[in-house]
């Protein structure tokens, strides 16, 4: 019986349902933890609204704009320079949590986006412009410099590994 | 430009996200959570000034821990405040912000179970390799 409704939920709604039986119970056990990751959530939602709306606007735009033969072009199989270019640039210009990328991202790789262009998007979201005062603050400028260069070079890297990795265990 | 592409290309990124709103909200759930579960201190309390076991213990820190990068600024900096070492900070850092141990679900079910855990290993090992090369390289600057 447990097996068929199961069937029938997807992995999404199973994950969801997991994560609010867990809210549930701890509304039981520590009722004040539950409560401030409660108000936590809602602050948390009103800080992604915004990113939100410019991911749903970058993806109405690329449905509109970008056919998947085009995207092929520049992130695709093909894709050379031009495809580390724009997932590095377009890691270090994103915005808001990673999560929020990851419909995005999923959309591109149905199109045809290689893993290791989006492996090295979701490593140069670590090299954040706006931030860049905050960690000069914190940690001094010859860090963050030394440690931006290293995460942009090391973003290539794991790429390349990640992509021959994955490609590995699927022969 | 006209009406119909436009309507269309609308109903398929919704459609996008009504398929991505559940692990998105359970994600963003479970990110609260362990905001507020662990305490700011606690980071504190685990580096023992070892620098084997403290970058090491800095990147699986990192790695459980979500939230803001900024908020990761901060605790490194109260961190080094505290005597912790750079490289165990430098490891806690870059881990905080590549690899997500909380959004591995997320990742998972969104870009494929293959490539979210071979990616957030790899990331793992590189947040380490680069905490030893930054440190090198800043004694030499």
């Amino acid at each position: 019986m447990i097996n068929r409704i199961l069937e029938k939920i997807s992995e999404k709604w199973i994950f969801l349902i997991a994560v609010i039986a867990l809210y549930l119970i701890l509304f039981f056990v520590n009722f004040n933890l539950a409560s401030q990751a409660f108000f936590q959530l809602i602050y948390l939602f009103q800080k992604i609204i915004p990113v939100f709306a410019l991911v749903f606007a970058f993806m109405f735009f690329s449905n509109i704009f970008f056919e998947p033969k085009k995207i092929l072009k520049f992130v695709g199989k093909g894709a050379g320079l031009k495809g580390w270019l724009i997932s590095i640039i377009g890691g270090i210009l994103s915005t808001g949590p990673i999560y929020m990328w990851y419909p995005l991202l999923s959309d591109l790789k149905e199109k045809g986006m290689r893993d290791c262009f989006i492996a090295a998007f979701l490593y140069n979201r670590a090299v954040k412009i706006p931030l860049l005062p905050m960690m000069i603050y914190y940690f001094g400028l010859p860090f963050t410099i030394v440690l931006s260069f290293y995460m942009i070079l090391f973003s290539i890297i794991n790429g390349i590994v990640v992509d021959k990795l994955v490609q590995m265990k699927l022969k | 430009m006209e009406t119909s592409i436009l309507k269309e290309s609308f109903v398929k990124t919704l459609n996008s996200f009504k398929q991505v709103a559940p692990i998105i909200v359970g994600v963003l759930m479970l990110v609260s959570l362990s905001i507020v579960a662990i305490p700011k201190g606690f980071y504190q309390s685990v580096f023992t000034g070892n620098k084997i076991i403290d970058p090491l213990f800095g990147a699986i820190f990192g790695s459980v821990a979500a939230g803001n990068p900024i908020t990761s600024y901060i605790i490194g900096g109260e961190l080094l405040k505290q005597g912790v070492s750079l490289i165990a900070v430098a490891a806690f850092l870059l881990a905080w912000v590549s690899v997500g141990l909380i959004q591995l679900p997320a990742e998972s079910l969104m870009l494929g179970k293959r490539f979210a855990i071979t990616r957030n290993i790899v990331s793992f090992i590189t947040a380490i390799i680069i905490a030893v090369l930054l440190i090198a390289t800043l004694s030499c600057l």
